[in-house]
This record gives structure tokens, C-alpha cells and sequence, in this order.
């Protein structure tokens, strides 16, 4: 029976299956990170902004297959470096969420922003705990998309050896193993589900006031 | 680099059916071929579900899942399943043309001004009158969106046509990667990044030549068109794929 095969090789599904999380995931967070400070300088100037906007969309157009294979090229890692994956997958997460941390943080009310420089809020204060946690739930639609995006393009990582589960991919093709891609598949939606599911819970927990309202 | 620009500029990788030209041509075959299909199934949903402005959790939900198939996966499994051909891979392209068009189509029609769509009614046209001559002219600037972002996956996608031993600009990628030629891999890269940017570049055009004056934002208004305006639409639509702001959830 062919579903043996699920089963016999569970260690190796999820050991594709930690790789996958890592290559998808930590470039959400590098991303993040990156993503802020520029999305603001990006807020705060309308001439950065007419550049920065643009330039993230035009790197947001460049396929991944094709980043892949040039990014060793431009910083020097070998090519089937699971680095050129990361790095890839950063620049991804960057380009969109630039523009949802611009957006975010234009559509702080001007009068929430002067109420607590009033209050004596300094600038680096008052964007830390006033503008930033208002911007949370477009960021959390951002890192949504780009989470889910991410996890689906590691395994197009695969055709150049790193690629988590989408190694089920390239291993089932040419083993002509139906089953193996699509367990690798189901494990990719799974994984998608699951984290997108755990991102709206962050961004429930991080927003309670958003819910006030709501019941009021 | 410098063996890049010199794998480019050799003439031998011009002309032939394995040159660069053929390979354009196949890549932007499977990409018509791919976003025709989605279009057809995508489009006729997405207006009717926009015009009944019912049910539209489902196309965000189904859209979105489709968005997180890993299409590797669903073209290797399709072509194990029905053989090398063009109908598998133009399947599995058209399930990443489907989420945009589908989320663009039924967003614009679902956001059509009511009170256009009321006064059209008014005026005596038929359901259908409605949805052709004020619903979906409104809701083009949306869909144009959504076919944006649709051609650019599917242009970015058909590279991993050639890994089931298809033609397209990704044999240059898949035939450098397996002999190790790095020059011919990064000039196959550069040619899909380049074709994915001029195609945006130019429904980019398209979109500001066919949307109506009146739904530009920055365009002449006349005194009289301030009533019953149809709500701003967003003079240039992100080509990244539209989602539900989290913040809107109940």
C-alpha cells in the first residue's frame, strides 16, 4: 500500500517541515524589523515616500525564481546557500510592508498624535506607544500576506536545493510519487492555516480596544 | 557579471527555437493562455457575487486560500497526473491568475457607489444593464488591479514551466542550473525579471488609457457629476494581492 509511505517517512516530513518554518518565517521577522523604521521615514516625507513606495512595489515584481539565482551573484554567497532563500524572502517582506507601515502610520489621527505630544509624549516615546500599536492592524494584514506568500515561495526554492518541503515536490517528480507532492501540498496549507490563524490571534491580543467598540 | 552581459550579447543565443526570442514567445504563450483561463472563471464570479453583495467571505476565503498553493507542488502533481502537455501547466498558472482577478472583480463591483447603482435602477435599466453599464465600468480600475497583479504571478511563475520539461524563458534557469552554467542561469533570471517589469509597466498604461475620465481622481470634474459620485477608487491599485485589513474581522 502506497500510504505507508506517510508514516514510514514522517521524521523526514518534519524535519522539510522546520526548515520550511524557518526559511518562511524568519525573513517575516527581519522584514518586520527593516519595514518599520523605513515605512516611517517613508509616513513622515512625501518625497521619500513618492520614492521609497515605488521602489518596494518595483522589488516586489521581481519573480523569486529569478531572485534566487542572482542574489549570490550581488552578495557573494554560493548558490545553493539556503542564505540566498532568506535573503530573497526578507526582500519580499520588506517591499509590503513598506507600504502597509507608510499607510498605518498616515492614518494615525493628527489630533491622537497632538493629544500626546500635549500630554508630553517625545517623539520616539509617542511612536513606540502611540502610533505604532494604532498602526497594528493593517501590519498584521501585511504580515499576513507576506507570511502566507513566503511560505508558499520557500518551495520554489527547491529547484535550487533549499526549499523545505517543496523538496517533497521536486524528490515526488522524479520519483513519479503522486503522494509525496501532495503531502508536501497539504503540509504547505496546513502551515500557511496555522500561521495565519496565529497572526489575526496575535493582532486580536495586541489590539483589545479594537473590540470595545464593537460591544459598546 | 561580465559573463552575463557576454552569454546576453552572444548572437548564437538569438535565434533558433531554443534562443531567447522563441523562449519569450512560449513564456508569454503559457501566460495568455494561463490568465484567459483564470479570467474566464474568475471574472463572471466575482461581478455576480459583487452584484448580489452577497457571500463575498467566501471569495476573500477562497481566494486567500488559493493564494498559500505552493504552485511547484500543484504543477508537478498535475503533470504525474495528466501527463506533460500544455493543459497541466496552464491549469496550474491559472490557479495563480484566479485569487487577484477573483478578489479585484468582486472588490470593485462590491464597491460600486449604491446610489449610482440606485439610480440606475431608477432610470428603469434590467439587472443586467446594471452590472454591464454602471457596475463593471466602475469597478474597472479594480479589476485592471487585479489583472495586474495576476499577470506578474503568472509571468513570474511560468519560469517553473520548464522544470516539467516545458519551453518559456525558465529552460534558460533549468538547463543552466543542471550543467552548472551560472551565466546562463542569471541571463534567464534578468529576462523574466525584465519581461515581469514592462508588462507592469504596460497594463500600468493600459489601465490609465481605458478607465474613465471620471473615475480618475485627478481628473476635471464637472459641476453636476458631484452628486452620486462614485466612491473614489484608488487611482493605482497595489500590485500586491488585496486581503481583508485583519482590523475589519468581527
Amino acid at each position: 500500500m502506497v500510504w505507508d509511505w506517510i508514516p514510514r517517512n514522517l521524521g523526514m516530513i518534519g524535519g522539510l517541515l522546520g526548515e520550511h518554518v524557518v526559511l518562511a518565517l524568519v525573513p517575516v521577522l527581519i522584514g518586520l524589523v527593516l519595514a518599520v523604521p523605513i515605512g516611517w521615514a517613508a509616513a513622515g516625507n512625501r518625497a521619500l515616500r513618492g520614492v521609497l513606495v515605488p521602489a518596494a512595489s518595483v522589488l516586489y515584481t521581481i519573480p523569486s525564481l529569478a531572485l534566487f539565482i542572482v542574489l549570490p551573484a550581488i552578495i557573494g554567497t554560493r548558490i545553493l546557500d539556503p542564505l540566498n532563500v532568506v535573503v530573497a524572502l526578507t526582500i519580499y517582506t520588506v517591499a509590503l510592508l513598506v507600504r502597509s507601515v507608510a499607510d498605518a502610520l498616515g492614518a494615525v489621527p493628527s489630533m491622537v498624535v497632538a493629544a500626546a505630544t500635549a500630554m508630553g509624549y517625545r517623539p520616539g516615546r509617542r511612536f513606540v506607544s502611540v502610533e505604532l500599536p494604532l498602526a497594528v492592524p493593517v501590519l498584521i494584514a501585511g504580515l499576513r500576506v507576506a507570511a502566507v506568500s513566503n511560505i508558499s515561495l520557500v518551495s520554489v526554492g527547491a529547484l535550487i536545493g533549499v526549499g523545505g518541503l517543496g523538496q517533497l515536490f521536486t524528490d515526488g517528480y522524479q520519483r513519479n510519487f503522486p503522494l509525496e507532492i501532495l503531502t508536501g501540498i497539504v503540509m504547505v496549507l496546513l502551515l500557511a492555516l496555522v500561521v495565519d490563524g496565529l497572526l489575526v490571534l496575535i493582532g486580536r491580543f495586541s489590539t483589545p480596544w479594537t473590540r470595545v467598540g464593537a460591544n459598546a | 557579471m561580465n559573463a552575463l552581459f557576454s552569454w546576453l550579447a552572444d548572437p548564437a543565443h538569438w535565434s533558433g527555437s531554443a534562443g531567447i526570442p522563441a523562449r519569450l514567445v512560449e513564456h508569454l504563450w503559457y501566460s495568455v493562455l494561463a490568465l484567459a483561463l483564470g479570467a474566464v472563471v474568475a471574472l463572471p464570479i466575482g461581478a455576480l457575487v459583487g452584484h448580489g453583495r452577497r457571500g463575498g467571505f467566501l471569495i476573500v476565503g477562497s481566494a486567500n486560500g488559493m493564494r498559500a498553493l505552493p504552485e511547484l507542488g500543484l504543477l508537478t502533481l498535475l503533470v504525474l497526473l495528466m501527463g506533460i502537455g500544455l493543459l497541466p501547466v496552464t491549469l496550474a498558472l491559472a490557479v495563480l491568475a484566479i485569487p487577484p482577478l477573483l478578489a479585484g472583480t468582486y472588490s470593485g463591483v462590491r464597491n460600486v457607489d449604491p446610489g449610482a447603482v440606485d439610480a440606475a435602477r431608477g432610470m428603469g435599466m434590467r439587472e443586467w444593464q446594471v452590472l454591464f453599464k454602471v457596475e463593471l465600468p466602475n469597478a474597472l480600475p479594480l479589476i485592471l488591479g487585479g489583472l495586474r497583479g495576476a499577470a506578474l504571478q503568472v509571468i513570474a511563475t511560468a519560469a517553473v514551466a520548464a522544470y516539467v520539461s516545458f519551453g518559456g524563458l525558465g529552460r534558460f534557469l533549468i538547463d543552466g542550473l543542471r550543467t552548472r552554467d551560472y551565466p546562463q542561469m542569471a541571463a534567464g533570471a534578468v529576462l523574466v525579471a525584465v519581461l515581469a517589469l514592462v508588462v507592469e509597466g504596460l497594463l500600468a498604461l493600459l489601465q490609465r488609457a481605458v478607465v474613465s475620465p471620471g473615475l480618475r481622481g485627478g481628473g476635471r470634474r464637472s459641476p453636476t457629476a458631484t452628486v452620486g459620485r462614485p466612491a473614489p477608487a484608488p487611482a493605482n491599485p497595489e500590485p500586491v494581492p488585496v486581503r481583508e485589513p485583519a482590523g475589519a474581522e468581527p
